[in-house]
């Protein structure tokens, strides 16, 4: 059952991907793009690592959206009224990227794999982690605030003469 | 976790939340404060002859749309809405509770970003279009207060199972511990849904967005979807915030239902009275305002968290 579940989302995965770059428009790539991700993130969950599976899906699909804002407004073409290719020099591209599926695929069948040893952690989320910052935890809490404080700020004082240039000083809301 | 046996539960989930996606759209039109107002027997008609039309109403289209991409955008919202209520616990029992069922619905209302922007593009309509970007700039503003408002609940709990985050508030509603995450959740969701105030992307001044150019099956199924999606998420904020089934005399699955039916009502109510705010205008508040506000909410309550275990 888990098998089949694994392969029919690997399959998924893979032609989402081939997907990317046999359709001519760029939303059309761009949510292949993100398929081709949830059934990785799928694949995660089927392994176990709920955690990792659906924090996969939440920041692909983010990202995607994202990416299709930026996709079309820079990409010729974008809603595929003409013919369009994701891909420069073709055959060149075609052959790495299926030499370096078959390099993969093949790794990971040639492979001997080990044998399970121990047993998963009863919370896996909690294991991960422990594994991930370890003793460096409280560090990491602190640097992640800092960073995001950074974030914050940085796109304050970016965004403070924006689109509709408002003094700095204006009342929220005001000034449009 | 839970196997594959227990895999029936998802049916009659999925069956309440059609239940309380219909309950939303009777509410909503016998709230709606229009002119020239119906009698109530009336206005209770109105949801099913509008079901009704759309059904029969043909599809029209834009010549050039994106028909795969427009069906993904208007089934989106159903879809979403049955895939959150999976880990929404209602009156001690949660259809799958996964043991990071706080993640997978934070995970769930993100897939809204593209749908909703899908909704817009395939239409291949101007107005559907803006409405689509005028979504994801709104996005961007709530996201991160809906997050921080939803780690905040896990915190408190210590845990990210929404089972636990109940049953955590034993004591105590969060509501009370947090009202801050809980008020940020509750407008959340009123923000995913493109509800009112936050239905700019929808809005009038762009011929209706989103939904400008949307007909028959493809509308019905985007604003059943949208309903359902309010219901969940007041479902989703009875669980988190207002305790749950918990609650004295009365049995869990009664607490949950009026609750979660509160909470529902006064975003239902909402709607007809706020004015639309732009998303440029809603990003400095959620941005200056709301995100240091739940910062905040998150830190008081961790070193509650951490001071009290």
């Amino acid at each position: 059952m888990y098998v089949f579940g694994f392969a029919v989302l690997a399959v998924v995965a893979t032609a989402a991907g081939v997907a990317v770059f046999v359709v001519d428009s760029m939303a059309r790539a761009t949510f292949a793009l993100a398929v081709s991700f949830v059934a990785v993130g799928a694949e995660l969950l089927l392994l176990g690592s709920g955690y990792l599976g659906v924090i996969t899906v939440l920041m692909m699909i983010m990202e995607m959206a994202i990416m299709a804002v930026f996709m079309i407004m820079f990409m010729m073409n974008p809603a595929g009224l003409m013919p369009m290719s994701m891909v420069h020099n073709k055959r060149g591209s075609l052959a790495i990227s299926l030499g370096a599926f078959a390099a993969l695929a093949l790794g990971a069948i040639l492979v001997p794999w080990p044998d399970r040893r121990g047993k998963p952690a009863g919370d896996v989320t909690r294991a991960l982690g422990e594994s991930i910052m370890g003793p460096k935890m409280l560090v990491m809490i602190g640097v992640s605030a800092v960073l995001f404080a950074t974030i914050v700020s940085a796109l304050t004082m970016a965004t403070s003469r924006g689109r509709y240039d408002r003094s700095p000083s204006a009342p929220m809301g005001a000034g449009d | 976790m839970s196997g594959p046996a227990d895999a029936w539960r998802v049916l009659p989930v999925g069956a309440l939340v059609l239940v309380v996606a219909g309950l939303a759209a009777f509410a909503d039109a016998a709230l709606a404060p229009a002119p020239g107002r119906l009698p109530l027997v009336q206005r209770l008609g109105v949801p099913m002859s509008e079901a009704a039309r759309l059904l029969r109403q043909r599809r029209r289209g834009v010549v050039g749309s994106d028909g795969l991409l427009r069906v993904v955008g208007c089934a989106g919202p159903l879809v979403v809405a049955l895939l959150m209520a999976v880990v929404v616990p209602f009156g001690g029992v949660t259809g799958a509770d996964l043991p990071v069922g706080l993640v997978w619905f934070n995970a769930m209302d993100v897939v809204l970003w593209a749908t909703w922007w899908l909704a817009g593009w395939g239409t291949n309509s101007a107005y559907g279009l803006v409405g689509g970007y005028r979504f994801l700039a709104q996005a961007i503003a709530y996201e991160l207060p809906l997050m921080f408002a939803l780690t905040t609940a896990g915190i408190a709990a210590g845990s990210l199972q929404t089972s636990q985050i109940v049953a955590a508030q034993h004591g105590t509603w969060f509501v009370v511990q947090m009202p801050v995450a809980a008020l940020v959740f509750v407008l959340s969701v009123a923000a995913f849904t493109a509800w009112a105030p936050f239905d700019h992307p929808a809005g009038r001044d762009a011929a209706g967005g989103l939904l400008a150019e949307l007909s028959g099956i493809d509308r019905l199924l985007l604003l059943v979807g949208r309903y359902a999606l309010l219901g969940v998420g007041a479902a989703m904020s009875a669980a988190l915030f207002l305790g749950g089934g918990g609650g004295p005399l009365l049995p869990g699955w009664l607490w949950s239902t009026v609750k979660t039916a509160a909470v529902l009502l006064a975003l239902v109510a909402m709607r007809h009275r706020c004015a639309s705010l732009p998303a440029e205008r809603f990003m400095r508040w959620a941005w200056l305002v709301v995100l240091p506000l739940t910062v905040l909410q998150a830190l008081v309550t961790s070193v509650v968290a951490a001071t009290g275990r």
